[in-house]
């Protein structure tokens, strides 16, 4: 079974990360990559990617010919994608335990980030109900 | 390393050879793990000089010798790492042995390479990999590839399963008399997963998957060709072969599923209908009947009726009935209780499902949602249907089910409407 693994963060969050500490963001990218790379070693990853800063996300939608309508203004309450992690684990609990160690990977001061991940399945291509 | 269209005849030699390659290769240097990526590269190697070359006039001792070969420069390479250590002797020794062709140990070598790949200490995903790449002869990259996971990730997956089997110290030969009945019980249920897997995921064109459930059957095929008399066996290749027969009729045009009653049963593979029934007419009247041949009998009732209506169901009724004295696996119960639907009516299969709804296994699934919708569908209660077919729609685990689910309560919906 595949779940995502989606780290989101406020706008409040991303502007308190951008003024980290050197020693904070070293410990942080360490943990980023020891992690990704024990997933692998486990034989579970699928993929990971990162995501770009929410100043830099749009808003598109189609106009009345087709062409992209770009908007860039958002609310300062939304959550943005930071990042996600797609696992192939035995079932949901392995993917929750695997959420909780990203989850206490470490934030300001070295203390446990405590980021909130939300796990939802990834829809599979089986298809049968036994009917 | 992925292999581009290979010729399908050479493929199928190499997927032949694989276990009978790496058998001789594990006995002669007693190291599964290592012998099982020597092999996998002479393979490799195989495939990509053989279509170029011609195929060796003897095909097997060429890709025993590749694999010989690719064992030695391993050893080598160990015995460098550790030169000081003193054990390095006595395997240099054993380097100095010519290559012989096969040693034959009288066992039969299909078998122990299956006990071992279907090991109890492996988890069930683990046992499927191993499988596929040490008995089927598959590429890394193509259980990958079915699997929709990285090539990386499932290498790491094989070396991590041929490393709890060397913790494990099973030695390489068939398991006791008394081990042996439960362990053959454990590699049919990894077929039978494998199947499972090919079976009911819908093949887009573009997930390229392997094909698994024809593996799963080359592989039963394989065991029963060496366990003849053990009517399990014969009771799960029947099984196969009988649900397989459906598999062009269960998918529409854009992969979405239709369910048996609905099918086109035109489609179905009479020939391979007829194989199957045949293997089930020889097991069971040997009296001792199991849990995948009365899943077979159930399979044959479906497939030996012309029409839907024709269906049998007082005899799968029955045959569910026996079914569940065996195995309390709720998907068992499920399907009992739409038999009982099709016996008694929709209410009495209602009443069933009710009792289930305590039963830890299927409360937060989709399929007793399922069911239950379809069965409340049949009463004629299609609001309440409705409900649970959009209930069942948000658990559902894939996405040609919960369209399916979605549809059902979307058609329902309409016809509602229409009605009023």
């Amino acid at each position: 079974m595949k779940f995502i693994l989606m780290m989101n963060a406020r706008k409040a969050d991303w502007d308190e990360y951008a003024k980290w500490s050197k020693e904070d963001l070293q410990r942080n990218v360490a943990f980023m990559r020891a992690f990704s790379k024990e997933l692998k070693d486990s034989g579970v990853f699928v993929a990971t990617e990162a995501l770009g800063w929410p100043s830099e996300a749009k808003i598109v939608r189609a106009g009345s010919n087709g062409e992209p309508i770009t908007d860039g203004v958002f609310p300062e309450s939304k959550e943005f994608l930071a990042g996600y992690w797609i696992v192939d684990a035995e079932s949901p609990e392995e993917a929750y335990k695997i959420a909780a160690r990203v989850s206490a990977g470490p934030g300001r001061g070295g203390e446990s980030g405590n980021m909130p991940i939300e796990v939802r399945p990834v829809l599979g291509s089986h298809a049968d109900l036994g009917l | 390393m992925m292999v581009d269209r290979l010729d399908a005849p050479i493929e199928h030699l190499l997927r032949e050879l694989a276990p009978q390659v790496l058998s001789p290769v594990v006995r002669r240097f007693r190291d599964f793990g290592a012998a099982e990526d020597a092999v996998q590269e002479a393979l490799i190697a195989a495939a990509a000089q053989w279509p170029r070359d011609g195929v060796p006039a003897n095909p097997r001792g060429w890709l025993i010798q590749v694999a010989s070969r690719r064992m030695a420069d391993h050893i080598r390479s160990e015995i460098a790492r550790r030169r000081r250590e003193e054990a390095a002797a006595e395997e240099a020794e054993r380097l100095a042995l010519p290559v012989e062709e096969a040693t034959e140990s009288g066992e039969d070598d299909m078998l122990v390479l299956l006990f071992m790949c279907c090991h109890p200490a492996l988890t069930p995903a683990s046992a499927i990999a191993l499988t596929l790449r040490a008995v089927g002869g598959l590429t890394t990259a193509e259980i990958a590839n079915a699997f929709l996971v990285p090539e990386a990730t499932m290498a790491q997956r094989i070396s991590r399963a041929k490393q709890s089997i060397k913790e494990s110290g099973v030695p390489f030969h068939l398991p006791t008399a008394e081990d042996r009945a439960q362990r053959l019980r454990a590699v049919l249920h990894v077929l039978y997963l494998i199947f499972n897997e090919g079976y009911v995921s819908s093949a887009g064109p573009q997930l390229r998957r392997a094909d698994l459930s024809d593996e799963a059957i080359r592989l039963a095929r394989i065991v029963y060709s060496r366990q003849p008399e053990d009517t399990e066996v014969a009771g799960l290749l029947a099984l196969m072969l009988l649900t397989d027969a459906r598999r062009a009729a269960r998918t529409g045009p854009n992969g979405e599923l239709i369910p048996l009653a609905q099918q086109n049963r035109a489609l179905w593979d009479r020939q391979q209908i007829a194989e199957g029934i045949a293997l089930l007419s020889t097991a069971l009247p040997k009296g001792s009947v199991g849990p995948y041949q009365l899943q077979a009998a159930i399979a044959a009732v479906h497939d030996e009726a012309a029409r839907n209506e024709d269906t049998d169901w007082p005899q799968i009724l029955a045959l569910y009935e026996l079914l569940q004295r065996m195995s309390d696996n709720p998907m068992i119960v499920l399907n009992h209780a739409i038999a009982v639907a099709m016996v008694h009516g929709p209410e009495k299969g209602l009443e069933l499902l009710r009792a289930l709804d305590s039963d830890p296994r299927l409360a937060k699934g989709h399929r007793l949602e399922a069911v239950r919708a379809h069965l409340l569908e049949r009463a004629g209660d299609h609001e309440a249907a409705i409900l649970h077919y959009r209930n069942a729609a948000i658990h559902a685990t894939s996405l040609p089910e919960r369209n399916y689910l979605m549809l059902q309560a979307a058609k329902l919906s309409e016809m509602r409407s229409t009605d009023s």
